[in-house]
Order: structure tokens, then sequence, then C-alpha cells
């Protein structure tokens, strides 16, 4: 206790990290890192890995859990979780199944689609912040609601032969590099979340009611309306990664993308979002879908059989949200004398 | 008014009372469009054994819900508890199946506390556990068994007539699970820690200034949890005897429904094992009724859906009322 008085009084900034730190030494970093050792790794040891194919494989397969994230993210950053989204990716298979089974074009099938996700998520949105519902239990509802209406309109039959320049279309590569066309789309989107979360105040909004509601609302920060407006986003995105499903796989039937929920958030998690709000960033979110899209491929390839992979998902998710409490625990080790010191 | 009155007016004006009148009501309906439905044999029969095995596994699911938090991992547990079970029966024909209900009751147990332990001491939610753990376990019970199947004939017989059979006319499997229900609701009622639990689910850090063993009362929710459903696993292979790897797939959200339906709610501190138990009868009997009723069962799961829904808002507008009640004799006091 006698060396306090010989400390000297520091300011904020020397508490603070240069700004490289901040950029290298984060959760997200580490789990970029990670997905470049695994694909330079898998790359190497698997002759098989670094070709076109799998690369289409890969990509095609993780781009409805790559599309989904990018709204469960800010979902998630405020504090709140949507598990029903899987259903709605079935419900908006079998809304274009149906629609084009009757004579719709797939593009307004499509839009279609994607207004019943957009509806769908205003529900949830609406039960959670008119209600002050919980966002887990209103969501387990509709996820056995969407599911069971996707269910019951289509029975347990499958709905095929959509138009094939559409179906093609989703399965279509740009020139002879073996990544889907589709990755375009998700491109964009990227581009327009990364923008809306991180660049603009609606973005840091979310922060702030994942932080504290009680605080964004005093500081003018509209949080009911955020909150619906991302349910809508998460509906509406759902929708739209159950128009590539339906046409990927050429089939809509009412058990598509069952479970679909548990995945996304497994890899949104991984990516380095808290499960508590408040914190989270998309390329760590991006990297962690395709951390566990590439590793179950990579196992695949080496004759790992494809359920091991579940194992290995479940670690990793467990590990990477022990991982950051031992990390917050071993700091809060060693700044410990400081604020004892302050507070006695 | 005298306590006994008052004591049956407050079970009348209970939240498990509304799910009991919904049920009663479902079995009614259904019986007068077809007296099959209670009359015939089987038709009793299915009415108590078909939910029995959810009530176990809600009755652990609530517990954990009521301290604030939530088990995802039940239905990987009760896959592997039930391979596990199947597997012994494989390898060593001549066991006795009461010491098979013992080793899968501690074998979830131990699942239990590998989710109780991550949860207590990694500070994470347990949402996040246990996302982990269902994948987990699961991936772990399909690496063990593979396309392998156990099959009827590897089955003991005493062990299946524990699965299908009934005493007095009620299914033993209903037995078991009213026997487990009625000791957990006892517990939780009348026992310190029981109490404590649902101190901590209402207002964690309260009940830790209080002095409150926050975490050794969550892990051993997470234990009996685990428990549960390790025994539910066991009695999932008396009942069925056919297991693969996908036993008890996607139990955990039957579970979680069968308990908010049940009127313990999500963010815990408050609800009943009893509560979640009839929400378990009135959800797998609702499965069996809307065919009776003229509703193509495709259509089950959206009625299940729109009941969660329900329940949650009702349970949501009680507690509003409640508290401004609460409120306003408090002004009345002051």
């Amino acid at each position: 206790m006698s060396t306090v008085s010989t400390e000297v009084v520091k300011t904020y900034s020397d508490y603070g990290r240069p700004l490289w730190r901040r950029i290298l030494f984060t959760r997200e970093m580490a789990i970029v890192v990670l997905l470049i050792v695994v694909l330079v790794v898998a790359s190497i040891q698997l002759p098989r890995f670094a070709t076109a194919i799998t690369v289409t494989n890969l990509l095609l397969d993780v781009t409805p859990i790559l599309l989904i994230s990018l709204t469960m993210a800010p979902v998630m950053i405020t504090g709140d979780i949507d598990l029903s989204v899987g259903s709605m990716v079935g419900l908006s298979s079998v809304v274009v199944g149906l629609l084009t089974h009757s004579g719709w074009s797939i593009p307004s099938a499509g839009l279609v689609a994607i207004l019943v996700g957009a509806v769908g998520g205003m529900v949830n949105g609406l039960l959670v912040t008119r209600f002050g519902l919980p966002a887990l239990a209103v969501t387990i509802g509709t996820l056995a609601l969407y599911r069971g209406m996707a269910i019951g309109l289509l029975g347990t039959t499958a709905i095929t032969g959509f138009d094939r320049t559409w179906t093609q279309l989703a399965k279509s590569k740009i020139g002879d590099t073996g990544i889907p066309s589709v990755m375009i789309l998700f491109l964009i989107l990227l581009a327009i979340f990364v923008v809306l979360l991180h660049f603009t105040s609606f973005g840091r909004g979310v922060y702030a009611i994942g932080l504290s509601k009680d605080a964004a609302a005093f500081s003018g920060i509209h949080v009911a309306r955020t909150r619906v407006i991302l349910f809508i986003l998460s509906g509406a995105m759902s929708a739209l990664a159950g128009v590539f499903y339906t046409l990927r796989f050429t089939t809509a039937r009412g058990d598509n993308a069952t479970g679909l929920e548990l995945a996304v958030i497994a890899a949104v998690v991984l990516g380095g979002v808290s499960v508590f709000g408040g914190r989270g960033a998309l390329h760590g979110v991006v990297a962690g879908v395709l951390l566990i899209g590439a590793l179950s491929n990579a196992l695949r390839l080496a004759g790992v059989t494809s359920d091991v992979i579940n194992i290995i998902t479940g670690v990793l998710l467990v590990l990477s949200v022990i991982a950051g409490s031992l990390m917050q625990w071993i700091q809060s080790r060693r700044v410990r004398p400081v604020t004892t010191t302050a507070s006695a | 008014m005298n306590s006994a009155a008052s004591r049956v007016l407050g079970v009348l004006r209970s939240r498990e009372m509304g799910i009991l009148l919904a049920f009663v009501l479902v079995v009614v309906v259904s019986t007068i469009k077809n007296p099959g439905f209670v009359f015939s044999k089987d038709g009793w029969h299915d009415l108590l054994i078909t939910p029995s095995i959810l009530v176990v596994v809600a009755v652990g699911q609530a517990i954990v819900i009521i301290t604030r938090n939530v088990d995802l991992s039940v239905g990987s547990m009760l896959g592997l508890s039930a391979y596990l079970a199947g597997t012994i029966f494989v390898k060593y024909p001549s066991i006795p199946w009461q010491l098979v209900f013992l080793i899968g009751l501690a074998f979830g147990a131990l699942l239990g506390l590998i989710n109780g332990a991550l949860v207590g001491y990694g500070r994470v939610p347990a949402m996040v556990i246990t996302l982990g753990t269902l994948y987990a376990y699961r991936g772990i019970n399909v690496a063990w068994t593979g396309s392998n199947r156990i099959n009827a004939d590897q089955i003991p017989r005493g062990l299946q007539s524990i699965g299908n059979n009934s005493i007095l006319g009620i299914p033993i499997l209903t037995i078991i699970a009213m026997v487990v229900l009625l000791v957990a609701a006892w517990y939780m009622r009348n026992m310190r820690s029981g109490r404590e639990m649902y101190a901590i689910g209402s207002e964690p850090d309260a009940a830790e200034l209080y002095g409150l063993a926050k975490r050794r009362r969550v892990i051993s929710a997470f234990v009996v949890s685990g428990a549960m459903s390790g025994l539910a696993g066991v009695l999932y292979t008396a009942r069925y005897a056919t297991i693969n790897s996908q036993a008890g797939f996607g139990f955990e959200l039957d579970a979680i429904g069968a308990a908010v339906i049940g009127g313990v709610a999500i963010v815990g501190g408050s609800g009943t094992v009893v509560g979640a138990a009839i929400g378990a009868f009135l959800l797998y009997t609702i499965n069996r009724a809307l065919p009776v009723i003229g509703i193509p069962d495709f259509w089950q799961k959206a009625v299940v859906g729109a009941m969660i829904l329900g329940a949650i808002v009702l349970d949501r507008v009680l507690a509003v009322r409640q508290s401004r009640k609460l409120r306003e004799t408090k002004e009345v006091a002051a």
C-alpha cells in the first residue's frame, strides 16, 4: 500500500493502447488469423483443397449463413437474438415454390418472399419492443410458428422444376476462379452493412443500445425503432437466403434449412459478437462464418466424417467465449493493484 | 379468510391453473369429436405416455430457466444417454436394467456438470455454452454411433415392458415422470436451496450480495437438467427400443416450449416445475388433438408456435398488472 504515493499519475492516454495494437490485438483479428492458418495448412496438406471446385462448394455452402450473419450480428450487438431465421429460410423457400408453381416469375416470387420475411421480422420486433418480451422467448415462438407455416403450406411435398436460367445463375461462377457469382451480391450487401454499422449514427446507436438501453434512450437514440428495423432486416435477409437456398438446391421444401439458426449464431459468436450485446465487428463475423465453413470442408476432404465437424464447431464456440472471459480475468488481475488502491 | 380457503383460492388463481384448463379443454373437445381419444385403451395410454419423456426433461429445463439460464443441450444429452444405454445392453445383455437407469442418471449429470462448470466459471451466457455443447454432444454421439443403429431385439424385454406397459391403467413411464415431478416440485417449493434458485433467477446480483452461493446453485441446476436428460434417454430406449444417432434431435425446443407455455418466465425467477409438466402435456396433446379436431397435422408446429407466443404475452401482461397492483397497495400503505 505504501507504493501508492510513489506512483506517477497517469493520464487517460497512457492507459490506452496505440492504434496498431487496438486493430491487431482483437478478438476479430484472432479469428481472421486462425482462418488464414486453417486455409494455409489445408492448402498445403490437402492437394484438393486449393482448387476451384472446392472454393465453389465451400462458398456456396456458407452463402446462406454469410447472408444471415450480416443481420444477425447487429441484432445480437443490440443484445437481442433472432432464432427464427432458419424457419424464415424455410418459409421463404415455400413461398417462392408455391408462387412459381402457380406461374409467377422467379424475381417477383422472390420479392414477395422477401416481403414476407420483412413482415415476419416486424412481428418479432414489435413483440419484443411493444410488449417488452425477451427476444429469445419471442423468436423461439416464431421459430416454431414460421416453420409450422412453411410445413403447413406445403406439407411433405417438395416443389421442383424452377426456371433453369435462375437456378444456373445461383450456381454460376465468375470466370474460371471458382468464386460463385452470388458472392458479388454478398459483397455489395457486406459493404452496405459495414457502412451502416460502423460508419453511421444508426450503427453507433446499435452499439449504444447493446451497452445500455437506458443510456442509449437518454442520449436520444430511438431504441425501439432501431431494434424493430434490425428485426425487419433480419427477416428480409433470411428470406433472401431462402430464395438463394431454393434456387441452389432447386427444391422448395417446408423443412429446408432446419437448424440453420444455430449455425448462424455459432459463427457470429465465434466471430467475436458478444451475446451480452455492445461488442462485435463485421470482419470478425465474416471470418467466423468462413472459419467454420473452411474447417468443415477441409476435414471432409481429409476423410474425417462430416459429423465430427459438429464436435469441432461446438468446442470452438465454447473455447472462443471462454477465451474471452479468460483474457478479461487476466487483464482484471493485471489492473487490480491500481483499482484497489483507487478504491481504498 | 382462513388459510385453507385462501390456499384453495391461490391454487385456482395460479398460472398453472390456466394451462391445466387449456389442457382439459383440448382433451374434452377432442373426446367429444372422437370418444376414443380418451376412452379407448390406446387413446388413454397415448394420452398419458406421449408427454412423459418430455415431462422429465422439461422439469430439468424449468429449474435451469428459473435460475435465469437456459439449457439448449438437453436433446443432445438425451440422445447420448439413450445410445449409451442401448450400447450397454448390447455389450452386457444380462445387466439389470435398474443399474442402467442409474448409469443414465449419472452420465447425464456428468454432462450437465460440464455445462454448469463452463457457465459458472466461464462467466459466459448459458445460451452460448449450451449451444456449443449441443453441437459437441451431438457430434460425439454421431462420431460414436456412425450409421449404426440399435434395434428392438437387442434391448431386453424387461426394459421394453417398462417403456410400454401399465400398472392399474397408468403407463409405467408416466408413473416415473410423476415421481420425478413430485420430488422436484417439493424440492423447489420447500427446500432452502430450491428457494435460493428462485432468488438467483429473479435478481442475480442481489442474490449474490445477500450471500447466496450463486455459482453452486447454477451448477447444480445444470447437473439436475443433465441428470433428467440422462434419465429421459434411458426412458427413450425403454419406449422406442430403436436408437440411432439422431435420438432426441430438436428436443431442446420442445422442452423450452413446454416450460414457457407452463408459465416459467424465460427471464427467470418465476414459474414452477408443475407448470412446465402441464405445459409438456398440453404441447404434445395438442399435436395429437389437431387431426382429431380436423386441422391437418402439418399445421401442428404453427399452432405450437402461436401457443408459445400467446403464453409469453399472457405472462407479460399478468406480470405488468401485478406490479401495478403492488405499486398501488404500496401507495395506499404510504
